[in-house]
């Protein structure tokens, strides 16, 4: 017996709103692309939180029913319902402890189930935008405090006292009067009969009571499982009579296939089929690009078949693609007016009567995700019903993407999520579960499609490629007085519709017009720039190429004044206030700005605190420097500091990151400490090496060969984090991408103070030698 | 007709002697601890241990390992206990948790090789293994504490 047994009405979550999708999938509606839709969802009421989130207008909002997402069995296991996708952040422990924590679930008896796709039973799913942990805080403890007080209620009952009297603690139920005691097993079956109270009276414990939250004893879930190869990942999946496949894709964004010779491949032992993929045309938003699929016994037998394949492509519109020529196309785009997106005062006069203006012209390159298990899915189609087994971070529009292609109910769609083996933006993207889908439905048996390495950084969704253009003009005594910045860069918008040549709304927003210096004249512009490949979201998005623009920009600044980093920075920064940018209908990561506004006080602190811990301003080594930068992205505010070691040869090494962040209210520090690790990893790999280059219209790189990711030998040796202290009721913010942003500005600034060399083209490569 | 010996018991393959031994391992075998992460040995999410050393799955065959001992994930410790395995936890050094067998294999590799490692042998012998996630810190302290004893 147990809570999700006999689903009732809910009381207390009647009100049935309508909600706009403003998810990463929402953009096809925004976009005016077929596909959208709107649906009715349950969303608690807001009368009980002391702030609001952009949750319930997510993809069907939010449910906060424990009968969907606790249950406890007559042995008192209780099994907690994950619903986001685990891709390393932690999610999967996180939101079922702050679960546990309310219904005073003891967590050595708390198991960990993973929800199938089904966003109207469980709510919006899409694991994206760092949002879990601050859409999902509030609602998790009113679950878990529904749990409780069932619990407490049927323990009540019991007993025939009033439920007053009694209380959970620590897995069973006590009456202290009487010294009477329940586990939650023995009440299972009578706590399912109990009504679900509503919200308005839920009890949430008070935080100073708080066994697990914010205290980061708590190691995941999956902890022993990973290290003893248990954990099951999307490729561990295996069915009876499963067929193995590869896919050739077009080599070129838009191309197609004109024929091909399957004869060798299928002399290959263990090679059964081989059979043509059905593409989309370009921007084919998450549809398969199509090729030629090779099915085999084994996946080592199909990738053996894929290279004796015959193919001849025809490239399409996009065959001429070559980076050295587009990043030309982009800098001269930057140099020109562009697209006014905020203007305050008179940039233009204003830089014209300057003592002095600094430029700066900076270079971003496209990037691959490459996480460490390449996108691959598993699908069992029979007849109208479809069942798939995939590592996807959006396992809701997975299920409708999958009954759209197929052309079946929605209903008849499971999606079973298997952990992550990294995701960063890339498995947002559910093309490989639609490959899968399409060639289960053709063979009549379960296929698995793997991608290889090549296959991910050939045909993927890469970071936009941007060239961002600041000019500050300063006065006399060195302040700055005007602020110009133009952003190029093709858009994601593109990947869903033809023509794009804007960035979108939720680009701009991540560090261009919400940019938060005190300064007279700002201009922000967005010149023109279209897309030939596919682009996507990867880890913390514009953000990357923003916060290396504008805070290198700051690294100028004390260069051209003589002046400190960090001073400089405090001081363009400026007064403490709520930063109100002229810009119409400001994307705010679809945060209303009353609950997280732009708030310069906390970008400040940031800054003093990772100073303070930093020790910024230390006597470092000869060829040593530091460099510091601070961003706010995601709703949350992080500096970091960067020691840079450049030797003789121009070899370049990090003996020492700092860094803070204030997420406001946090579940596991622990957990934020590994993310802010991780990001210094990934903001060194893209400095120091992340770049995917086009000729041809095809991906140079091809492994982890050419296209480099930082390995042991040259991580820094130090990373340590630290963490602001929440004030009461302070909204829970973004952690698993802003890490990313300040990374490579504060190492650029680093280099800069240790050889005199300011670097503004990424990745720095050899830029250091000779 | 191929006889190798994985994690104590005799397996046999009569198919491609080429299939590289990550594919037999995986997908005829069944042992899915082992992971595919770029099949060119630049990543090393595939290490097994092969007698007493740390080989790439992915481009070594089944007949390369004919007669020979080959270790997986699954069969490092019976219980999981390993003190690589220990000091993964104790650290909770995984997050995504992908390349982390391949990490754990190379790990306890090393130290049957070295058993007292220094920081710097510890990151100079697991450059081979990419943490995209990037759990290198968390890595080179569980290496270390399973050197000192966990």
């Amino acid at each position: 017996m147990n809570f999700i047994d006999n689903p009732r009405k809910l009381r207390g979550f009647e009100k049935n709103i309508r909600v706009e999708k403003v998810s990463r999938r929402s953009i096809l509606k925004g976009l005016g692309v077929t596909g959208g839709f709107v649906l009715a969802a349950p969303v608690m009421s807001r009368q009980a939180l002391a702030y609001e989130t952009g949750a319930g207008k997510m993809p069907h909002g939010v449910v906060v029913d424990p009968r969907v997402f606790v249950s406890v069995a007559p042995d008192g296991i209780v099994t907690i319902v994950g619903h986001r996708s685990e891709m390393g952040t932690g999610v999967r422990t996180s939101l079922p402890l702050i679960v546990a924590e309310e219904m005073e679930a003891d967590w050595s008896r708390v198991k960990v189930q993973q929800a199938h796709g089904d966003e109207v039973k469980f709510g919006n799913q899409d694991t994206d935008g760092s949002r879990s942990t601050r859409h999902y805080l509030i609602p998790m403890r009113q679950i878990g405090a529904s749990a409780r007080t069932m619990l407490e209620q049927a323990a009540a009952k019991r007993w025939g006292v009033p439920a007053t009297e009694v209380k959970a603690v620590n897995h069973e139920v006590v009456h202290s009067a009487s010294g009477r005691k329940l586990g939650f097993g023995e009440l299972a079956a009578d706590a399912a009969k109990e009504s679900v109270p509503s919200i308005e009276g839920l009890k949430l414990k008070d935080p100073k009571d708080f066994r697990y939250l914010g205290k980061g004893q708590i190691g995941i879930v999956d902890l022993h499982d990973i290290t003893t190869g248990k954990a099951r990942y999307g490729a561990d999946v295996r069915l009876p009579g499963m067929k193995y496949a590869v896919i050739a894709r077009p080599p070129v964004t838009g191309g197609k296939l004109v024929k091909f010779e399957p004869d060798a491949a299928l002399k290959v032992p263990g090679v059964e089929k081989v059979m043509q993929v059905r593409g989309w045309p370009w921007p084919s938003k998450f549809q398969p690009l199509g090729g030629v699929a090779v099915i085999a016994r084994n996946t080592g037998a199909a990738i053996k078949g894929r290279d004796a394949l015959k193919l001849t492509w025809d490239d399409g519109p996009n065959g001429k693609y070559e980076s050295a020529a587009y990043r030309k196309e982009l800098e001269e785009a930057s140099r020109k007016p562009g697209l006014v997106l905020r203007q305050e005062g008179d940039a233009d006069a204003a830089l014209k009567g300057a003592d002095k203006v600094i430029v700066g012209e900076y270079y971003i390159p496209h990037l691959a995700h490459v996480s460490m298990e390449p996108p691959v899915a598993v699908a069992d189609v029979k007849g109208d019903k479809a069942e798939i087994w995939a590592p996807v971070q959006s396992p809701g529009g997975t299920r409708e993407d999958v009954a759209k292609t197929l052309g079946i109910p929605e209903a008849n769609v499971t999606v079973n999520v298997t952990l992550l083996g990294g995701g960063f933006g890339r498995k947002s993207k559910c093309d490989f579960a639609l490959e899968a889908a399409l060639l289960s439905k053709e063979l009549g048996a379960p296929v698995k499609v793997q991608w290889t390495r090549e296959d991910d950084i050939h045909n993927g969704f890469l970071h936009t490629v941007s060239v961002e253009r600041i000019e500050a003009g300063l006065d006399k005594s060195g302040k700055v007085i005007a602020w110009r910045h133009r952003s190029v860069a093709p858009s994601i918008a593109s990947t869903f519709a033809a023509g794009t040549v804007h960035q979108a709304p939720f680009e701009i927003g991540m560090g261009l017009v919400d940019m938060p210096f005190e300064i007279a004249n700002i201009s922000c512009e967005n010149p023109e720039a279209a897309a030939h490949t596919r682009i996507g979201w990867f880890r913390s998005v514009s953000n990357i190429p923003r916060a290396f623009a504008v805070q290198s920009m700051v690294g100028e600044i004390a260069q051209a004044t003589g002046r400190d980093q960090k001073e400089t920075l405090l001081a363009l920064i400026g007064s403490p206030r709520i930063v109100k940018p002229a810009v119409k209908d400001l994307w705010n990561y679809g945060e209303p700005l009353d609950s997280y506004p732009i708030d310069t006080a906390r970008l400040r602190k940031v800054v003093e605190l990772v100073a303070e811990k930093g020790e910024w301003g230390r006597k470092v080594s000869k060829g040593h420097g530091l460099g510091i930068a601070v961003h706010r992205s995601f709703v949350s505010y992080i500096a970091t500091i960067v020691e840079a070691a450049v030797d003789e040869k121009g070899k370049l090494t990090v003996p020492r990151v700092d860094t803070a962040i204030d997420c406001g209210t946090y579940v596991n520090p622990e957990r934020i400490a590994s993310q802010i690790e991780g990001a210094a990893i990934m903001g060194l790999s893209i400095a120091k090496y992340g770049e995917i280059t086009f000729k041809d219209g095809k991906v140079q790189q091809k492994n982890y060969d050419d296209f480099q990711v930082i390995r042991m030998d040259e991580s820094p040796v130090v990373t340590n984090v630290y963490i602001v202290p929440p004030g009461p009721d302070t909204p829970p913010s973004g952690v698993g991408e802003p890490g990313v942003p300040p990374f490579a500005p504060a190492l650029i600034n680093a280099i800069f103070a240790a050889t005199g060399k300011r670097i503004r083209s990424l990745p720095i490569g050899k830029q250091l030698e000779a | 007709m191929i006889k190798v010996k994985i994690n104590g018991q005799e397996q046999s393959w009569d198919g491609d002697p080429d299939l590289p031994l990550l594919w037999f391992l995986r997908d005829e075998a069944g042992l899915t601890g082992t992971k595919f992460g770029c099949g060119q040995a630049l990543c090393g999410a595939c290490t097994v241990i092969v007698d007493k050393q740390a080989v790439r799955a992915c481009i070594t065959s089944v007949n390369d390992v004919a007669g020979r001992e080959v270790t997986t994930i699954e069969g490092l410790h019976p219980t999981g206990d390993h003190p690589v395995q220990k000091a993964w936890r104790q650290v909770n050094v995984p997050q995504c948790g992908f390349c982390q067998a391949g990490q754990i294999m190379q790990a306890a590799a090393l130290l049957m090789d070295n058993p007292k490692p220094s920081h710097d042998q510890i990151r100079e012998s697991m450059a081979g293994n990419i943490c995209r996630c990037g759990c290198y810190q968390r890595i080179e302290n569980a290496v270390h504490l399973a050197s000192t004893g966990v």
